[in-house]
Order: structure tokens, then C-alpha cells, then sequence
């Protein structure tokens, strides 16, 4: 349940949050159906998920990669320097974002609470949205650090954001829906009325170029935001845990994006027409049904946005304290530390320092809030995070795709990306709608017209925001691809650089993918994971190792893969940074050239490919061997079988013959034999000879009918008459034991047949069923059928007697078969019957059974084909 | 008088044998397989028993390792006598403890004397 694809797709609806539910009205009913753009980028990006999600995915879980900072500090070789930038970028995204859900809560639950519209900026101790703020960190602080291992999923996590998302749309459609169809008559009316108050035209769409301009800037800012976002990261990477769950994701959260918006347009318009233009316009979706006083509906809208902030600062603090903590704080201050302690202890200071992290990250997003004032939109703050975590794309994607970029190009051109935005955006931001200067503006830097930061080279018909993204991330880019072309990464960022970028090949349990040339001692470096793990998973983890790679006890020098594996290991639980510096502190690593690295890379690549080769080649090989087998043991069973049969053939005919030996003999030696034994003897004789002649034709037979030389009087003739023709013989026995043939239904058909040959058939199985059945109470039934459904004629012969024993049945057709179970008497017969008759029913291309689930006694089943092709 | 056990589940067979040995003298009696042959041994303790191998349930040599398996029978002499005359079987039957191992066909008066040569 909670691995459904369909959580998945509603965990990244965390997108949507109080931005999204308020801002996007204010925003629809200020500048018009931009507001959209946001949405846009994300419906755009869906479709590349396939390719760049999944190879995000593939890596990230393949190096325990636990956020965004790790994910773009292990691409450029365990970069500390980076990851810290990248987090300092993510916090300082993420930070306003957090304020801007606190300033949308606490205001919505004061519009909520007092029935005004205004709203009214407190003291702080008195203010709501502090205590809001208080308890939002508490929650967060004990719930969302409880394992270390950042990198692992929280399912509890993503399923009540899977359940706030459902609500939060849920309201919304309400809302919508109570606004176009009850307080208005659909869409078309609130366009009409909407039309005479406020100039709908300008606010339809694209006017010119220009505006067209602005409208793909800001959908490339949500189409990069959607993968870069930490909280998307979180939702969409970290908390990935099957291949479904993207497809899925695929359509369902641009359905879900798209059921969000389709009432923004048309609540921000009515609200225009119900409330006029003295209302904070963020607000509408609560402001409308409370000037309807309907507060039941403006309660549940206001539970809607709870809930989109309560997921939104969840996961992002998460997020974030995950990254301060293991790309920030533990880098950068308390690696030396860790390395002297225990690991329960390193564990709870671990845990302690991203609980300081989230909270105080929360209590910087309050301090921001208090800060700015309360008439800054909802919409323009958001777009601020957006566009600061735009500066991540450069080394984001083009690190996925090219194995040059290094570090120095990423933190450089993140740098510079960063520098343009404070300067073309935050600052003004601040100036205007901060301190509520804007003469801190004008005259721009150095009194320079073609430096105002709005208008940067005279650039003037693009919005402000519009601007920021395109010079910062121009800048960042040029800077990042100048910066890798001409100054080369080192052996292990352009290692990294070939995982990434052949990240499709990528064995997701392999440490051999990455090069590495050193010294180092096991025992050093299992006394780091011991730290971090504990002895329990560290002695686990490696006994996997030694398992995995046939690595023996005794071998004390660490190699590649396991510098790999315990970087892996470490990378869960402090980050990669932090991962590689505890390693390379143990280990005496080398610098490895590039040719090396491609030379390694290659033979890894080649033992990969010949290795799958011999992996099929030894599956062939085992196929083969286990047909040798079968077949050896086919021909072992067979020559048993034959040595057998001779042991029986030799036992049968030297019976006879030792009765008659023994016999004549002594009518012989002896004359004194008195006249009644005497006869016996004779008699003997006479008997046995009569044996062996009947036991020698059966071989002939056998022989004959097996080797094709006897040929078949084959004629079309009624096979009724043929079976009745076996009965009467037994007349005279029936009589005397008191038994009973019955003939049951015999149908007629005509069949081509050897009459003959079948009658023995016959002949044969009636007597052994005669052998076993008691006197007097004896009965044998004999049938013949059409069975349309095989096209054969059926002949069943069954009796009453003992039945044969279950182990004995596949083994009654056979040569000299005679059931072990015939203790007192030994059956009369050269225990060739039944194999000849299976010999005969087999030419005519017919079948001969017994009928495992008849149970009252023995039922052999003949069945001929009503018509054959051709007799061999 | 010995007693002598006739175990073969060829009547025609027995009847020749049971003739003969009665003529020389012996208490003959008969057993139709393995099972009947180790009830009979263990009631009338014969001085010597006359094997045959191949027999329903259990065969000869089971018999034979039966008799040697019990201190009481240890006296007891058995002769195989058999339709199997691989070099391997008699092998097997004079290294389980048989006095002699003839194979079928045999001729009643070399048998009876090889019974009286092993009986004295």
C-alpha cells in the first residue's frame, strides 16, 4: 500500500502548497491566467521523468545518496565545498518558501478565527502564527529524524502526504465548485460579469511577443523547479521504491495538477465580482464563503491549506536538515569528533544536529516571516524560491549528461548564478517591498542606466522576474561550461562524471564502477563503519562484502570495491562529502590519471559484458550437462532394465527346463519310482515343455511385433464383433469358478483392425483379470464406446479383484512384469501378455492404460483411433 | 535324520527335489518364498536349506543373510540353488555364507550327493 504507485504520485503533489492554494487565485485575480506557468512546467517535465528521473533514481539509490546536495556533491567527486554551496542554496530557497507557508497560515486562521477580512500584524508573543510555527517545528524536529540513514525511505512520511494531497484537491474541487455553480451559474456567467467590471481581455492571455517571452521563462522556472526542489527530490528520488511509481507518476500528477487549476481562473474572477478590489486577493478561496457566511466551507478551505503547509515544511525541513547536517554541519565541524566516539553515541549527535537543523531552519523562515511585511504576495515569494533553486539546473543536468562538467564550473557558475539573482531581483525585491524603498534603487549601481537591475543591457520587456532567471542562469551556464572545458576536474570528479552520465549500464550493486588506487587497511576502515553503523551492521555489511567478492578472512588490504562499499555505507549515514573524507583520512589514497580511470573504466565495462557472456554460456553449459545426465541416466536405467529382463528371460525359460532336467532324471536314475509319481513326473514334463514352447513363441511375438516384422492383417471391419468374438473362450472357466463376464454396451462401428491380434489383446486381459478375481463372487465387465471427444473407440475392461498396487501401475506393460504382491501363487503366464498387447495396441496407433481412479477393482481402457492414418 | 528346507516357488521343481531327498532319507520340508522359508527356519531349525534366488518379496540372498544374522541358525548350511549364473551372483552367495551355489538346470544326483558331502 504505502509502495503504491499511486502514493508516489500524490507524495509529489507536495508541489502543491499554500502557494498554490491561495497564491494562485491572488495571482489569477492580479495579472491573469499566468499563474498557470507554474503548472505548466511541471506537465512539461512529467514526460522526461522516464529518462531523467529514472537515471536520478538509478544513482541515487545506487550510492545512498540522501538529497539534492549529496546527489550534485557526488557527481562532482564527493565535492564538500559543492554540497555545502548546494545546501546553502537550498536553505536559502527553501527558507522564504517556509515563511511563506507560515504567512499564509497564520493569516488564513486569523481571517478563519475573527470573521474579519482584515488582518492585523500582532506582537509576536501573541501572534497565532508563531505558536503555529512552534509546534510545526516540535512536530517535525521528533518526527522526521528518527532514522539515520537518510537515505532510506519513510513511508509513514509519504503516505499522509499522499492522504494531505487528496484532501487538499478534495477542498479545492468543494470550493470551485461552490463558487461557479452556487453562488454563480457556471463558467460562462462569471466570464460575462466578469467582463464588464474588470478588462478580462488583457488578463485571456498572450498579447504580444513579449508577454509570450515571459510566459516560456516562467515555464522553464517550474519545469527546472520540479526536479530540483528539495522536497521534490525527497518525494520523487529519495522516497522512489519501484519502477511503477514513475510511470504512474507520469499521468497521474499532471491530472492531478490540472483537476487544481481548473477552478483558479474562475474563483479569482468572482471574487473580483463579490469582493471588489479591497481584499487581499491571496485569501479569496476563504474571503468568498465567509461573505456568504458560509464559515462551515471557509473552515474546510482554510483545513485544505493547513494541510498543504503541514506536508510542504514537513518534507522540506527534512530535506534541509538532512543536507545541513551531512553536506554542512558534520563536513565542516564535526568529522574530527566523530572519529574518537562510539557509535550509539555519533548516532544520537547525528540525529541531534539535523534536529537543530530543522528547527532552527523553522524558527529562521518565522523570524523572515515577522519580517516582511503582510502585503508581499504569496506568488512573488514563491517565484523567489524558485528562481534561487534555478541555479542548481546547470550543474544538475548538464552533470547528468556530460562527463566534463567538474566541480570548479559548478560552484563557480552557482556562485555567479547566485550573485545575478541577489542583484537583479532580491535586492530590488527588498528595496520595494521591504523596506519600502525604492529610491535604493535609482539611480542604479554607479548611476549606470544599462546596470538597473531590472533592465540589465537596456533588456526592458521582460518582467523583473523574468529577467533575474534568464541572466542568472546564462550567466551560471557559461560560466560552469568555461570552467569545465578549460580546467579539467580531477580523477575522481571525472570518474563520477562517467557513472553519472553511464548511469543506464549501471549495476546498482556493484563497487566495481568506480577507480580508486590506494592503501588501506580493512580493519582502519571498519573501524569508521563501526562508528557510524555499529558493530552489529557493520559486521553484517561485510560479511556481505566477503561474501559478495569471495574476499577471504585473512586478507587485510582494503581494495576498490571496498572503499566503494563502505563510502556507500558511510554516504547514508553522513553524506557523501563527509563519506569520502572519513575514508581518504584512513586510506592513502593516489591520485589516479585519466587514463587510468578510462583504462579501468574500460576493463570494468569489458569484465561486465564477458561476464554476462559466460553467464549465459555457463547456463548453456549447465542445460547441457543436466541433459548428459538425463540421458546417462536413461542408459544406466535402460541397461538395468535389459540385465533384468536377461536375469528373467534365463530365471523363465531354465525353470521349465530344470523341472524337466530334474523329472527325467530321476525316471531315469530310479526305477523304483511308485506308478502315481511316476505319472506326476510325466505329466511334469509335459506341462513345462508346453511352458517353454508358449514362453518361447511370446519372445518370437514380442520380438516381431517390436521390430516391425510381423505384419498386420489389417481390415475394415466391425470392432463389436471382434470383442465379442474374445468372449466365448472363457466359457468353460466361467462355469467352473462360478463367475460372471458381463457385456455391457458395445457399440458398433467399423474399424481398421488386425481382429486377430486384437482378440489376443482381448484374450489376454480377460486372463489375467481371471487370475486375480475369487471364485463365485468374480465379475468382469467389458464395454466398447465411440469417444467422439479423442475420435477413438473405447474399450474398457474392468473387474473386481484386489486391483494393482499404485507403485506397480506404470510398470504393468512391461516385460515379465507380474505384480510382487502375488505371494501365494505364482500366476500362470510367460509375463509376456500385457507387453505384447501393448506392442499391439500401439501399432494400431491406439492406447492402453489402467485406470488409476477406477477403485473397485482393476479397469484396463484400450482406446483406438476411429481412424488411422497409416500402419507401419 | 536332517532336516532338510526346500524354498523355490516352482512346484514341478520342489516336487523332484522333495522325491529325491525323501529317498535318501531326509525330513524334507517346503517353503514357496523368502518369508515362508524364514518362518519355517525359525520353527523347525533345518540342518541345511536348499535357496533359490529369485523368488517374490524377498529373495534368496535376504534369507541367507537372515540365517547368518542370527547366532541360532549359524550352524545352518544353505546351497543356493538358481537360474542366475553370473560369476558376479555366485560370488555374492558363497560371500554371504552358502555352503555351495548350483545353478538351474542341476542334476538331482550330483545335488543329493553334494548335500550328503556337506552334511556329514
Amino acid at each position: 500500500m504505502v509502495n503504491s504507485p499511486y502514493v508516489y504520485a500524490l507524495g509529489l503533489a507536495v508541489y502543491c502548497s499554500a502557494w498554490t492554494y491561495y497564491g494562485s487565485v491572488g495571482a489569477a485575480a492580479r495579472t491573469g491566467p499566468q499563474f498557470l506557468t507554474i503548472y505548466l512546467g511541471p506537465v512539461l517535465a512529467a514526460p522526461l521523468w522516464i529518462i531523467i528521473l529514472t537515471r536520478v533514481v538509478k544513482i541515487s539509490k545506487s550510492y545512498n545518496v540522501a538529497s539534492i546536495a549529496d546527489f550534485i556533491s557526488l557527481r562532482y567527486g564527493n565535492n564538500r565545498a559543492l554540497g555545502a554551496l548546494v545546501t546553502l542554496i537550498c536553505a536559502a530557497s527553501i527558507i522564504p518558501y517556509i515563511s511563506l507557508q507560515l504567512k499564509a497560515l497564520s493569516e488564513t486562521f486569523q481571517l478563519v478565527t475573527s470573521g474579519s477580512t482584515e488582518i492585523s500584524h500582532n506582537n509576536w508573543l501573541e501572534d497565532t502564527s508563531f505558536y503555529i510555527a512552534l509546534s510545526l517545528a516540535l512536530f517535525v524536529t521528533f518526527f522526521g529524524t528518527l532514522s539515520l540513514d537518510a537515505s532510506k525511505n519513510k513511508k509513514g512520511i509519504m503516505f499522509s502526504i499522499a492522504f494531505e494531497s487528496i484532501l487538499k484537491l478534495l477542498f479545492f474541487l468543494i470550493i470551485g465548485i461552490y463558487v461557479t455553480f452556487y453562488l454563480f451559474n457556471g463558467t460562462g456567467d462569471i466570464y460575462c460579469q466578469a467582463e464588464d467590471i474588470i478588462k478580462v481581455k488583457s488578463l485571456e492571455g498572450l498579447s504580444e511577443i513579449t508577454s509570450g517571452i515571459n510566459w516560456f521563462f516562467n515555464i522553464a522556472l517550474s519545469f527546472l523547479a520540479i526536479f530540483l526542489l528539495p522536497r521534490q527530490f525527497q518525494t520523487s528520488v529519495i522516497e522512489y521504491a519501484n519502477k511503477k511509481q514513475i510511470s504512474k507518476a507520469m499521468w497521474v500528477f499532471p491530472l492531478y495538477l490540472l483537476l487544481f487549476n481548473i477552478f483558479v481562473i474562475f474563483i479569482a474572477w468572482a471574487g473580483i465580482i463579490l469582493l471588489g478590489d479591497n481584499v487581499n486577493y491571496d485569501y479569496l478561496t476563504i474571503l468568498i464563503p465567509m461573505s456568504q457566511g458560509n464559515n462551515t466551507l471557509a473552515v474546510m478551505v482554510f483545513l485544505g491549506g493547513l494541510s498543504s503547509v503541514i506536508s510542504m515544511v514537513v518534507v522540506s525541513t527534512l530535506a534541509l536538515s538532512t543536507m545541513l547536517s551531512n553536506n554542512l554541519i558534520i563536513p565542516y565541524g564535526f568529522l574530527g569528533k566523530f572519529s574518537g566516539e562510539k557509535a550509539p553515541k555519533n548516532e544520537k549527535t547525528i540525529k541531534n544536529i539535523r534536529r537543530i537543523a530543522v528547527f532552527s531552519s523553522i524558527a529562521l523562515a518565522y523570524g523572515l516571516y515577522a519580517g516582511i511585511g503582510t502585503d508581499v504576495p504569496l506568488f512573488d515569494i514563491g517565484l523567489i524560491s524558485f528562481l534561487i533553486i534555478a541555479q542548481l539546473a546547470p550543474s544538475f543536468f548538464f552533470g547528468l549528461f556530460w562527463n566534463r562538467g567538474s566541480s570548479k564550473g559548478a560552484i563557480i557558475g552557482i556562485i555567479i548564478g547566485f550573485a545575478v539573482i541577489m542583484y537583479t531581483y532580491l535586492w530590488p525585491f527588498i528595496a520595494i517591498e521591504i523596506l519600502e524603498n525604492p529610491i535604493l534603487l535609482t539611480p542604479s549601481l554607479f548611476g549606470v542606466e544599462f546596470l538597473h537591475p531590472h533592465y540589465i543591457m537596456g533588456i526592458d520587456y521582460l518582467t523583473p522576474m523574468t529577467h533575474a532567471l534568464y541572466l542568472s542562469l546564462l550567466m551560471n551556464c557559461c560560466v560552469y561550461l568555461y570552467f569545465s572545458l578549460f580546467f579539467k576536474g580531477n580523477y575522481r570528479e571525472r570518474n563520477y562524471g562517467e557513472v553519472f552520465v553511464n548511469a543506464d549500464d549501471l549495476d546498482e550493486n556493484s563497487d566495481t564502477s568506480l577507480v580508486w588506487d590506494g592503501k588501506a587497511y580493512m580493519e582502519d576502515i571498519q573501524s569508521i563503519l563501526v562508528r557510524f553503523l555499529g558493530e552489529k551492521r557493520t559486521k553484517r555489511a561485510v560479511t556481505i562484502f566477503r561474501k559478495r567478492y569471495k574476499i577471504s578472512e585473512d586478507e587485510i588490504l582494503a581494495d576498490a570495491r571496498f572503499i566503494n562499499f563502505s563510502e556507500k555505507l558511510l554516504t547514508g549515514a553522513v553524506g557523501s562529502a563527509s563519506a569520502k573524507i572519513l575514508i581518504a583520512k584512513v586510506a592513502n589514497e593516489k591520485p589516479v590519471s585519466l587514463p587510468n580511470v578510462l583504462k579501468i573504466l574500460q576493463e570494468s565495462k569489458e569484465a561486465f559484458s564477458s561476464s554476462k557472456l559466460f553467464e549465459s554460456q555457463s547456463i548453456e553449459l549447465r542445460k547441457l550437462t543436466e541433459e548428459l545426465r538425463k540421458a546417462n541416466e536413461a542408459l544406466i536405467f535402460q541397461d538395468k532394465q535389459k540385465d533384468n529382463f536377461l536375469d528373467t528371460v534365463a530365471h523363465e525359460l531354465k525353470t521349465p527346463i530344470t523341472s524337466i532336467y530334474a523329472s527325467a532324471e530321476i525316471l531315469q536314475e530310479d526305477t523304483e519310482v511308485p506308478q502315481e509319481i511316476r505319472q506326476q513326473f510325466l505329466n511334469n514334463i509335459l506341462a513345462d515343455a508346453k511352458r517353454l514352447t508358449r514362453l518361447i513363441n511370446d519372445i518370437l511375438d514380442l520380438e516381431k511385433l517390436a521390430s516391425g516384422r510381423e505384419k498386420l492383417d489389417i481390415q475394415k471391419m466391425d470392432i463389436s464383433k471382434t470383442i465379442e468374438s474374445a468372449i466365448p473362450s472363457f466359457d468353460a472357466i466361467k462355469l467352473r469358478r462360478n463367475l460372471k463376464i458381463n457385456r455391457l454396451t458395445i457399440d458398433s462401428y467399423e474399424i481398421e483392425h488386425d481382429r486377430e491380434k486384437i482378440t489376443q489383446v482381448l484374450t489376454n486381459i480377460i486372463s489375467n483379470a481371471l487370475k486375480f478375481i475369487q471364485n463365485k463372487v468374480g465379475e468382469i465387465s467389458i464395454s466398447g464406446k465411440i469417444d467422439k471427444s479423442t475420435a477413438s473407440y473405447r474399450i474398457e475392461i474392468a473387474d473386481n479383484g484386489p486391483g494393482i498396487p499404485q507403485q506397480d501401475v506404470p510398470f504393468v506393460f512391461d516385460k515379465f512384469y507380474q505384480s510382487q504382491d502375488q505371494t501365494l501363487k505364482k500366476p500362470k503366464g510367460s509375463g509376456f501378455g500385457l507387453a505384447i498387447s501393448k506392442q499391439i495396441i500401439e501399432i494400431h496407433n491406439g492406447k492402453i492404460n489402467v485406470d488409476k481412479l477406477y477403485s473397485a477393482g482393476t479397469k484396463i481402457v484400450i482406446e483406438i483411433p476411429l481412424k488411422k492414418d497409416k500402419y507401419e | 535324520m536332517s532336516k532338510i528346507l526346500i524354498v523355490d516357488d516352482e512346484p514341478n521343481i520342489v516336487m523332484t527335489l522333495e522325491y529325491a531327498l525323501k529317498k535318501k532319507g531326509f525330513e524334507v520340508f517346503i517353503a514357496r518364498d523368502g518369508d515362508e522359508a524364514i518362518e519355517l527356519i525359525k520353527t523347525i531349525e533345518p540342518n541345511l536349506v536348499l535357496l533359490d534366488i529369485m523368488m517374490p518379496k524377498v529373495d534368496g540372498f535376504e534369507v541367507l543373510e537372515f540365517v547368518k544374522s542370527d547366532k541360532q541358525f549359524n550352524q545352518t548350511k544353505v546351497i543356493f540353488v538358481s537360474a542366475k549364473n553370473k560369476a558376479s551372483d555366485v560370488e555374492k552367495g558363497i560371500q554371504l555364507g552358502a555352503s555351495d551355489y548350483l545353478t538351474k538346470p542341476f542334476s538331482v544326483k550330483k545335488l543329493t550327493e553334494k548335500i550328503e558331502h556337506i552334511l556329514k
